[in-house]
């Protein structure tokens, strides 16, 4: 994880507590928005807030399992890896989170934000 | 001085070092701080592996010999006796030529003359220090948490102060609704007392359980006549010169003789910290239990290890061997972090958890519920590996789980059956009929009308069946609920092999389930399920917390059946229904402010042009149902939007909601040569009646003052057209992909029984429609017969009906903009969480 990590720079951006449980919340940054999603068993992950499909909000969408439900047309998106649930194709960038304690970081340098999504690289943590 | 020592205790000075120069070769010394289960454990395995090695002195901070810190849950429930759970009685120390002093908490470490100080002020040299203080509850630091009255549960002071308290009767509230405050407050409520659990978060132990097993556990504890609250937070403890009671963030307050606070614990590095140890969130130890300082051990709670920090028993064992290992100069051996399993101690209520069952890329979960036996399972896979499992009601083959977790094991070729035990799997892998074949005759199959698997056996040998309706038919046998179908199913299949050919399927409400809307709607009212997670439980849902499918059609269905009592589901809708406007598709959102029966007023019309010019809104248009549509509102301004609108007197038009949209009217007899009504009055009426409504799909009214029907009233979910002699009532029409022109319900004399029959008809809709069916293919399901023998045939019905609707009415007509402007309800909702420059 570490020698992946290297390059990341790590920014606080709350707490687990702010995300509502199967919710989104977003991190506006300079190289677009970021939804952040808690899970059931709180986990949290981070993905572009532009779904692969027409760029609806994702963060506006409902969250079940391991997923959300874009609110534009329905399209389901694995929220650990931003890809497009079967049979839709496509995949949204998503940016490592790091949780500790109650604290939630975000790791922007290792985003790939721009459409089409991140490569291996990026691998979730 | 309170002191007690142990019976072959010398004068201290036989400890000093003055007198260890003569005679045979000093032995090294080893000085215990803490005389808990991991120092003793530790000191135990130490002895059998180097007896005599060390002349040993252990410091304990209670007045007692070592006892199962995790028997005090049934001492307190008075299942056992202190005496029954003490671990090492003082004759042990004493055969043991351990020193033992009790009642004196250490309070010092000179690592320099490597000498520890007590409270008593005893100094005792060490040539190895092994710190094994453990943990403090964690007393939230609320107004009030110093009162007596308020109790940690972590020793037995803890205990003998609960159960004084309890002997007085009265009410106890325990603050944290983890493993120790539930066994806290089940002891409390076997005592007596009428006990409280406040929970911070949603569901209980949601560290060890995931939410559905975490509201099975809430109900059996319900049951057992103890009170949850779920999502509450303690806002300070009340009280003058003892505790009276607990007050919530919410404004509520709880009576309280006692407070038990159990909301965690907290390493107890104090000691190891003010000689400055390494620490982190506890005494930082390597693998070898070793701090930073080479001659000074820690184990137990009071440590962080790669970072981790433990509360249970078992890795705090792992952690004493290997310690004992390197104290009796063994090599290897190191502590790598433990896997760890959780039971409630709690009697008749089976709970186990272990491992991660968070979930996690390329995890797969495995589901089991049986809602007849209360039992719920949950596996996480990864790789072929179990990962993690939670079981509720039947835990019997927990530690079959944990040792596959622990091992690593490869279980690809039990994965099929595994869910259901260690039994199976072994001669039929990968079949599972074989789990249902495998069962005895006793074994329940049907709980709802208690059918056997012997009876359903013989019934379809004996008397020839080949179905599941046939069964059905003959042994009432998933007669009721249907939960049972697929295993009534599987043992056609295990009796009669290729004989049998499955049933069409009903299309279910969606891949997490079964069952049908219908089935599961019926299922709700029929056995009382009051919330989401026991709708997952009794239908045996084959996902943890349903889809974006299911789940906003449950929560509709469930507030429709529980008015006044169901808590609405937020996360459960739609965007447009949690931010009460309408998303767009650039993320920006509409907002509609109600215009009652499409009437306004100049000051009404000034204010939506300043909202328009405040908020730089780009697009004003005028809608089909005679309102203003505000398009391109950023999120974030809505609650201000909404502030303006409220202050000019309007509120929310919910263009956004499945509920009544709009009333739509003409002008009627009040202005138009032709009005044989007041159409626009009756309009007016008819939508102070029925906004706020939740229906299973949108609503739209209409009331046209004549048969000309400018209101289109015709292809509304209900028109009324005005004639001379009254009313006509329409039902079952809309606009849309598939145009439908009304079906004439009924004509009626008076504004009274329009309003009756609507408020009737609405909720013959909410109560029967499937959630997103619209008024008009469900009149086409149902035949416009069923919806006038409800209506028109039954007058008892109709009034029925319209009573519940309008009872219903009474929880629904907030508005949801001035809660969310003036308020701050769901203030996240509208806010970044963060803005990263």
């Amino acid at each position: 994880m570490d020698s992946i990590m290297t390059d990341a720079r790590w920014t606080l951006v709350g707490t687990i507590d702010d995300i509502p449980v199967l919710g989104s919340r977003v991190v506006r940054t300079p190289d677009g928005d970021i939804a952040l999603f808690r899970t059931a068993a709180d986990e949290v992950f981070a993905l572009e807030d532009a779904c692969p499909h027409k760029q609806g909000p994702l963060s506006q969408g409902i969250v079940h399992g391991r997923r959300v439900t874009c609110p534009l047309h329905n399209w389901v998106i694995e929220l650990a890896t931003g890809e497009a649930v079967a049979p839709d194709e496509g995949r949204t960038g998503h940016v490592p989170v790091r949780v500790e304690g109650r604290s939630v970081s975000i790791a922007l340098g290792m985003a790939r934000l721009s459409r089409g999504g991140c490569r291996k690289a990026c691998a979730h943590v | 001085m309170d002191m007690h020592l142990s019976s072959n205790n010398g004068p201290v000075v036989e400890l000093n070092e003055a007198t260890l120069t003569t005679g045979a070769p000093r032995k090294e010394r080893l000085v215990v701080v803490g005389n808990g289960m991991a120092g003793m454990k530790t000191v135990e395995e130490l002895l059998a592996k180097a007896p005599g090695r060390y002349e040993i002195t252990v410091f304990g901070a209670e007045p007692h010999p070592n006892y199962n810190r995790i028997m005090l849950s049934p001492v307190l429930a008075g299942e056992k006796t202190f005496e029954q759970i003490v671990l090492q009685g003082r004759d042990w120390y004493d055969a043991n030529g351990i020193t033992l002093l009790t009642g004196e908490p250490v309070e010092g470490i000179d690592r320099t003359a490597k000498t520890v100080i007590s409270r008593a002020g005893r100094v005792v040299p060490y040539d190895r220090l092994l710190i094994a203080t453990g943990s403090m509850p964690f007393i939230i630091p609320v107004p009030g948490s110093t009162l007596p009255g308020v109790i940690g549960f972590r020793d037995l002071a803890d205990v003998d102060a609960m159960l004084a308290a309890a002997a007085k009767g009265g009410r106890a509230v325990v603050i944290g609704g983890g493993l120790l405050g539930l066994e806290a407050a089940n002891g409390l409520r076997v005592k007596g007392m009428e006990v409280t659990v406040i929970h911070l978060m949603p569901t209980l132990m949601e560290r060890q359980l995931d939410p559905s097993a975490g509201i099975l556990l809430q109900r059996e504890l319900e049951r057992r006549g103890i009170d949850v609250l779920t999502g509450a937070d303690t806002a300070e403890i009340i009280g003058t010169e003892h505790v009276t009671g607990v007050r919530l963030k919410d404004g509520r307050d709880l009576p309280a003789d006692i407070v038990v606070m159990a909301v965690g614990i907290r390493p107890n590095m104090a000691l190891g910290k003010a000689a400055g140890l390494d620490c982190g969130r506890g005494i930082r130890v390597d693998d070898r239990m070793r701090t930073s300082d080479p001659s000074i051990y820690a184990v137990g709670e009071c440590v962080e290890h790669r970072g981790l920090t433990y509360g249970l028993v078992a890795p705090l064992f792992e952690m004493a061997k290997v310690l004992a290992g390197d104290l009796a100069g063994q090599e290897g051996g190191a502590y790598a972090g433990s896997v760890t399993s959780t039971k409630l101690k709690v009697t008749g209520v089976d709970v186990f958890s272990a491992g991660d069952f968070s979930g996690g890329e390329g995890t797969e979960d495995i589901v089991f519920r049986d809602a007849a036996r209360g039992v719920y399972k949950r596996l996480v896979l990864k790789d072929g590996k179990l990962l993690g499992a939670v079981l509720y009601g039947d835990t019997k083959d927990g530690a079959w789980y944990f040792s596959l977790l622990k091992d690593g094991a490869d279980v690809s070729a039990e994965r099929d059956t595994m869910i259901f035990g260690q039994g199976f799997g072994s001669a039929d892998a990968g079949n599972p009929n074989a789990a249902v074949a495998a069962l005895p005759d006793s074994a329940e199959i049907c709980g709802c009308n208690g059918v056997c698997k012997g009876t359903i056996v013989k019934a379809i040998t004996g008397k020839g069946l080949t179905s599941l309706d046939e069964v059905k038919a003959h042994t009432k046998a998933s007669a009721s609920c249907g939960g049972c179908s697929g295993t009534v199913e599987a043992l056609l299949a295990a009796t009669l092999g290729d004989g049998f050919k499955a049933a069409p399927k009903l299309k279910p409400m969606c891949k997490c389930t079964s069952h049908t809307h219908d089935a599961v709607r019926a299922a709700i009212v029929a056995q009382g399920l009051r919330t989401m997670p026991d709708v997952f439980q009794a239908m045996e849902w084959t996902t943890p917390d349903g889809c974006a499918s299911c789940r906003p059609a449950l929560n509709y269905y469930l507030l429709c059946a529980w008015p006044g009592e169901y808590k609405d589901d937020y996360q459960s809708r739609y965007i447009n229904e949690r931010a009460h406007a309408n998303i767009q598709k650039d993320g920006t959102y509409s907002v509609v402010p109600r215009m009652w029966g499409g009437l306004t007023s100049a000051s009404e019309l000034r204010a939506i042009a300043d909202v328009v010019d405040k908020f730089n809104i780009p697009t004003v248009k005028v809608t089909g149902g005679q309102r203003i549509d505000l398009f391109g509102v950023k999120k974030a301004d809505l609650p201000a939007v909404w502030a303006d609108l409220n202050a000019a007197g309007m509120v929310s038009g919910h263009a956004y909601a499945k509920g009544l949209r709009t009333v739509k009217t003409c002008v009627g007899s009040e202005w138009c040569r032709f009005g044989t009504q007041d159409s626009t009055g009756l309009g007016v009426k008819l939508e102070r009646m029925t906004w706020g409504t939740w229906t299973p799909h949108k609503v739209k009214l209409a009331v046209s003052g004549c048969p000309r029907n400018c209101a289109e009233a015709t292809i509304k979910d209900l028109g009324v057209v005005c004639i001379d002699s009254g009313y006509e009532l329409h039902v079952g029409g809309n606009g849309g992909l598939h145009v439908r022109a009304c079906d004439l319900l009924v004509r009626v004399a008076s504004e009274e029984e329009v309003l009756e029959y609507t408020g009737a008809f609405m909720q013959l809709y909410r109560e029967e429609a499937r959630y997103l069916e619209r008024t008009a293919p469900w009149v086409e399901r149902v035949g416009l017969d069923h919806i006038k023998a409800a209506l028109v045939e039954d007058p008892e019905r109709r009034r029925a009906l319209n009573a519940r609707f309008l009872f219903s009415q009474t929880f629904s007509q907030d508005d949801p903009w001035a809660e969310r402007a003036a308020k701050g309800v769901d203030r996240h909702e509208f806010k970044l969480l963060a803005d990263v420059e």
